[in-house]
């Protein structure tokens, strides 16, 4: 129980924030978008860790939080450079057209 | 500390060359590869005088963890195949001079470094770095071959690369598990040879057998053996002639040398049962490429299934684990290499002056050259064994080797007398001999460079014909420890 | 003086290097000079050795050179032998050498590689010289492929012409086959003996089981056969006159077609233990005289017709060596030497006379052009022929009657041969030297005499050829004699001859006998009839042309031989190399590349594709270690 609320919510709610995700990533092509979705399963994992730590009373969960946050961050800053650059050599950021390494 | 010096030498010239512009590169490829035979010489003097000596020796710590260490050293037996190396690689450079390759610097570069990993191969002590020293060696000559070869070179360096480096991989395999097996019994970590040896002799006939095919795969790959030689006449076709020259008068030996060093002492078992396989094997491809270098066109590739012959009986020699068969083997490796360079640098003086290496279209040439005929003639009688040419001894005592383990086998590989016979002197004449043909270009006077090889060529045929003794004596004692070894 | 022997064939070998790297800025007399000084002083020395050595204690002496090849129990040093047969051998080599070497200056002059030629011809005395002098097989085998290499090199001589080139060819081939059967003969007396020295080996010999030594000397014999041309390695001796001439006499008469006899008799113990093997050298032996002469008969050229005669007369000396008759043969080798090579030089002058021409259909009447060479070839004929007392008789008759003694079937065999020989020989001599002349008007207009220095090599050995059978008179005349004395020590004799007294006069007299009715014959024949042999095309009796054809052996070799090996070595190429076995190892990549080529699809480029693929297996996994 943190501040009252089972932690089967907590789960609950970063379970579905993880779907949304990763059926974001699966289904979609433009890839800002597929990049938001990452964020998305990034931050329910974040959440999950976050109330554990809580309810465990353990500061290491949050330690981890602090790491993938920040990890998301470059992540992010080196992912949009890159899909800027592709966007400018292809005019476009679909990930189907993106597919040049098969041959 | 001399033994380390052999190996950082050549690849710190190597660096050098690669840094360097122009055409300067040759002249300094050329004198740092002389610098080098010296060197080799001052080892040979060292064996000579002071066989124990710690000069010879080199023994450090690479990877703690695992048991390898970088520990090379000098007997006989790699004495002589460095002296080859050393010998060979000046030759080499110089018989280059008349060629235009393109970024030089990198080619003469290439050339050293391959020099680093084959005297690397011969003085290796220890599994893993054989192995490491094994595959480095591979790794120049590609790009030797893919950079300045000839018609589809991608294709044949591709399947070259491939090949070989598959069969190391059974090689690999075969070394770990005698590491393995060594630590099981020794209990401590270690790749030395002599533990290796050792763990190989614990093994019962089953383990060495499997040992012996998984090692003895890598060798027939190498040398080439049949029936896994049909990279080398496609190969050696298409490489640049100096890659060729590396390939068959230096890196050929790499496999008879494992085959020596690396097999016969670890797995007797595994050759008294299998051996009479592997001389078969080989003894088939002695006769096999002899014939089919009776039909070749194209010199250069007579003279490539010709090597694929000589080879054969090499290994023969080795599996017969006698000490005339070792001795043989030791001696047709030097004489084999060197007459190899020379045929070889025969090939790409044809076609430099007269534009084709096809044997109907040639013909004649002794009347416009009389020094050239002379050579090649020479160089030609010491491939095919002739007394008192460098080719004899090894031959004799070869097939003394084979003999004793079987007549009928001596008399299979004494066939190669004959058909080396009928090749070399059909080729001669059809090069050499009657008219002059219009189908190709007058052939002029030979080149400085040329010349200076063929004769520094024919000189060595003729004195290690006429006194084997001088190389011989250098080997007789590593052979023997390596025999008591095995009995 | 023994010491140095090694000089004798350091001489040739110091003329062969001056010839051979300043030969072309010589001038041709200074090389001449130095080609032929250099033999000259290796008979001198040879000579004094010679006498030195008749006075030896133990008969033989070793020189030791060096150290040569040496491998585990194998050590092969490189030294010299001075005893009774290699000092009679040094005798023929230099003696004759130096004289076929003085008419070679003559012969060769207006020759453009007369440097070379000497180059050469000194090559091959000090391999030949080597051959002999070796006190193990193995410095023996270096000469007798030395000897080779230069037979191959003086044969294609003129090596523009490919017909000679092809002939050079196919006497190094034919030889190698020979070389491959001594080589492994050196090889199993070495592992049967652990040593290869002479003097070892053959104190040993009587260790060893019948079988092996009967399989030494079988091998041996095969080296043997290549060398001196028996059958069925002889075919390269005819082809091989393609050489120039005084090559003919030297190499391919007189001396290294005799290094098989020399190797037999040097290895005697072998074949006196092994019956099996003698009886196979005497068989061999009679039957190359008899079918080598029987060729003889038909043929037209004037060299082909002396290189029969000589494969012929080396198959008697066979013959002699498998009924144990080892000095004999020898005896036979020094007379043949004598008269073969005055008959080849002989030749040489009536080719060198009629320009070039060989072909005794256009000769005729040259007795009365040519004196010095019409009286040489005529006491040559008389000698070979085996007409009382020339030389030819006493050597010959030596063999036949140790041959009626072993088996009156090879006696009357090798009688048979050596009446033909005295047939075709008189044929030849009165083909070339009576008649009228049948050749061109030129070629009648340059006949002349040959200059001195080729007539009197002539006359030197004309005069051996009459007198040589002093040498080894018959035993029953009571008369020394001196060639089987000389070789006594070396020789595992038989018993001396049992032959009542008038068995051999009754043997003898049906020689001369025989040999006196053939020339009669051929007398008949050719001088009174004035019969010429048919010329080229024309139609001809079954039998003959079978022999003019040489009874097509040549065409069935390449049958039998040279086209099944083309044949296979193309199939080897083309189908097993580039179809099996590349096929194999061409396959082993596409499988892969094939495996690869599916296994590919899946790399569809969808990161869709991939993360959906990645959930399902981890779902998979997580669902599998649960469940399970």
């Amino acid at each position: 129980m943190i501040n009252g609320i089972s932690i089967n919510y907590y789960i609950l709610l970063s379970a579905i924030l993880f779907i949304i995700g990763s059926i974001g990533v699966m289904a979609r092509r433009n890839s800002i978008i597929i990049f938001m979705c990452i964020e998305l399963m990034l931050n329910a994992v974040n959440l999950l860790l976050v109330s554990f730590s809580t309810l465990h009373n353990d500061a290491r969960g949050q330690v981890f939080v602090f790491f993938i946050m920040a990890v998301a961050a470059a992540e992010v800053a080196v992912g949009l450079a890159i899909l800027s650059m592709i966007y400018r050599n292809v005019k476009s950021i679909d990930t189907h057209l993106l597919n040049n390494l098969k041959n | 500390m001399l033994a380390g010096l052999l190996i950082v030498f050549p690849l710190l010239a190597a660096l050098l060359v690669f840094m360097a512009k122009g055409k300067g590169a040759r002249n300094l490829a050329l004198g740092l590869s002389v610098i080098q035979f010296a060197l080799s010489l001052v080892a040979l003097f060292q064996l000579k005088h002071n066989p124990g000596s710690h000069q010879l020796l080199l023994n450090c710590t690479w990877i703690k963890s695992l048991g390898i260490n970088f520990a090379v050293g000098i007997d006989g037996i790699s004495m002589l195949l460095i002296l080859l190396t050393t010998f060979l690689v000046p030759l080499i450079i110089l018989s280059s001079f008349k060629n235009d390759y393109e970024k030089e610097n990198i080619f003469y570069g290439l050339i050293l470094l391959m020099q680093m990993a084959l005297v690397g191969v011969f003085m290796a002590n220890d599994g893993f770095l054989f192995y490491v020293f094994w595959e480095l060696a591979l790794i120049p000559i590609y790009f030797i071959c893919l950079m300045w070869g000839g018609e589809h070179r991608a294709k044949i360096t591709f399947k070259f690369f491939v090949y070989t480096l598959f069969g190391s991989l059974f090689m690999l395999l075969g070394l770990i598990y005698l590491y393995n097996n060594s630590m099981s019994i020794a209990g401590t970590k270690s790749w030395a040879i002599q533990d290796l040896i050792n763990s190989g002799r614990s093994l019962g006939e089953h383990q060495q057998s499997a040992v012996f095919w998984l090692i003895f795969i890598a060798f027939a790959i190498k040398m080439p053996i049949f029936p896994f030689h049909t990279w080398q006449p496609d190969t050696y076709v298409t490489a640049p002639t100096q890659g060729t020259m590396m390939l068959s008068g230096i890196m050929a030996k790499m496999g008879t040398f494992g085959l020596l060093k690396w097999l016969l002492p670890i797995v007797p078992l595994g050759i008294e049962k299998w051996g009479g396989v592997a001389i078969g094997l080989s003894i088939t491809g002695v006769i096999y490429g002899s014939c089919i270098a009776i039909v070749q066109k194209d010199y250069k590739r007579l003279i490539a299934y010709s090597s694929f012959a000589h080879v054969g009986l090499i290994s023969a020699g080795i599996l017969s684990a006698t000490a005339q068969g070792l001795q043989g083997a030791m001696l047709q490796m030097v004489a084999h290499g060197i007459n190899a360079v020379g045929l070889f640098l025969i090939a790409d003086i044809l076609f430099r002056h007269t534009g084709t290496r096809e044997i109907e279209k040639l013909g004649g040439i002794r009347s416009m050259n009389g020094n050239f005929a002379v050579l090649f003639l020479i160089i030609m009688l010491g491939a095919v064994a002739l007394p008192l040419t460098n080719g004899f001894p090894g031959e004799f005592l070869l097939i003394n080797g084979v003999f004793q383990f079987s007549a009928m086998a001596a008399a299979f590989a004494g066939l190669s007398v004959i058909l080396g016979a009928v090749y070399m002197l059909r080729s001669y004449q059809g090069i050499m001999l009657g008219e002059r043909k219009d189908t190709h270009n007058a052939f002029g006077s030979l080149d400085g460079s040329d010349k200076a090889v063929l004769i520094i060529i024919c000189a060595a045929i003729v004195a290690f014909g006429v006194y084997p003794k001088a190389l011989t004596d250098i080997a007789e004692p590593a052979i023997k420890t390596l025999l008591e070894n095995i009995k | 003086m023994i010491k140095l022997v090694g000089l004798v064939p350091l001489f040739p070998l110091i003329g062969f290097l001056i010839n051979g790297f300043f030969g072309k800025k010589l001038s041709k007399s200074l090389s001449g000079i130095i080609g032929c000084t250099s033999i000259l002083a290796s008979f001198i020395l040879s000579l004094v050795i010679f006498f030195e050595a008749r006075h030896l204690p133990t008969h033989s002496q070793v020189v030791n050179l060096f150290s040569w090849i040496n491998a585990g129990a194998l050590s092969i040093p490189f030294e010299f032998v001075v005893d009774p047969l290699s000092t009679w051998f040094l005798l023929i080599i230099t003696g004759i050498g130096f004289l076929i070497h003085v008419y070679s200056t003559s012969y060769m002059h207006d020759d453009e590689g007369f440097s070379r030629f000497f180059t050469y011809l000194n090559l091959f005395v000090f391999f030949m010289l080597l051959l002999v002098l070796g006190n193990n097989f193995l410095i023996m085998f270096v000469g007798w492929e030395g000897v080779g290499l230069c037979s191959y090199l003086l044969i294609g001589f003129w090596f523009k012409n490919t017909d000679y080139n092809n002939a050079a060819r196919k006497a190094f081939i034919m030889n190698r086959i020979g070389d491959l059967g001594f080589l492994l003969g050196i090889i199993l007396i070495f592992v049967t003996f652990g040593s290869i020295s002479f003097n070892e080996v053959f104190a040993k010999a009587g260790t060893a089981s019948e079988t092996t030594i009967t399989a030494i000397a079988l091998l041996l014999f095969i080296g043997a056969m290549g060398k001196s041309a028996q059958i069925p390695l002889y075919t390269w001796l005819p082809d091989a006159m393609a050489g120039p001439t005084p090559v003919s006499a030297l190499i391919h008469a007189a001396t290294m077609v005799t290094a098989g006899i020399y190797m037999i008799v040097r290895s005697n113990v072998f074949y006196s233990i092994s019956e099996v093997a003698s009886e196979v050298v005497a068989i061999v032996g009679v039957a190359t005289a008899l079918f080598a002469a029987t060729i003889g008969l038909f043929q037209n050229d004037i060299k082909k017709i002396l290189a029969y005669s000589t494969v012929s007369q080396l198959g008697l000396m066979f013959l002699g060596l498998g009924v144990g008759a080892y000095s004999s043969s020898v005896f036979h080798v020094t007379t043949h030497a004598f008269f073969k090579a005055l008959l080849f030089l002989g030749a040489g002058s009536v080719i060198h006379a009629m320009g070039g021409e060989q072909d005794i259909r256009r000769m005729g009447g040259l007795a009365k052009h040519m004196k010095i060479t019409f009286m040489t070839i005529a006491l040559g004929t008389i000698a070979i022929s085996g007409i009382p007392p020339f030389s030819g008789f006493f050597s010959k008759d030596e063999i036949l009657a140790h041959t009626y003694e072993h088996s009156p079937t090879l006696w009357f065999f090798g009688m048979i041969a050596s009446m033909m020989t005295a047939f075709y020989m008189f044929r030849m001599f009165f083909l070339t030297f009576y008649g009228n002349f049948r050749g061109t008007k030129e070629q009648l207009h340059h006949l002349h005499e040959s200059p001195a220095a080729m007539t009197f090599p002539l006359i030197v050995l004309a005069i051996l050829s009459v007198v040589g059978g002093l040498l080894g008179l018959p035993e029953f005349w009571h008369m020394p004699n001196f060639i089987g004395e000389h070789l006594e020590p070396l020789i595992i004799r038989k018993n001396p001859s049992t032959l009542p007294h008038d068995t051999e006069w009754m043997l003898m007299g049906i020689a001369v006998l025989a040999a006196a009715v053939t020339i009669y014959v051929a007398y008949v024949i050719y001088r009174q009839r004035n019969i010429i042999p048919l010329k080229e095309g024309d139609k001809m009796p079954g039998l003959q042309k079978l022999i003019y054809h040489k009874y097509y052996v040549d065409e069935f070799y390449d049958a039998v031989v040279r086209k099944p090996l083309d044949g296979i070595s193309n199939l080897f190429y083309k189908f097993i190399d580039k179809q099996v076995i590349d096929g194999v190892v061409e396959g082993v990549g596409s499988t892969v590349k094939g495996i690869g080529g599916v296994v590919k699809l899946v790399q569809n480029g969808e990161i869709s594709f991939y993360i959906i693929t990645m959930m399902l297996s981890i779902v998979f996994i997580l669902l599998f270690t649960f469940l399970i």
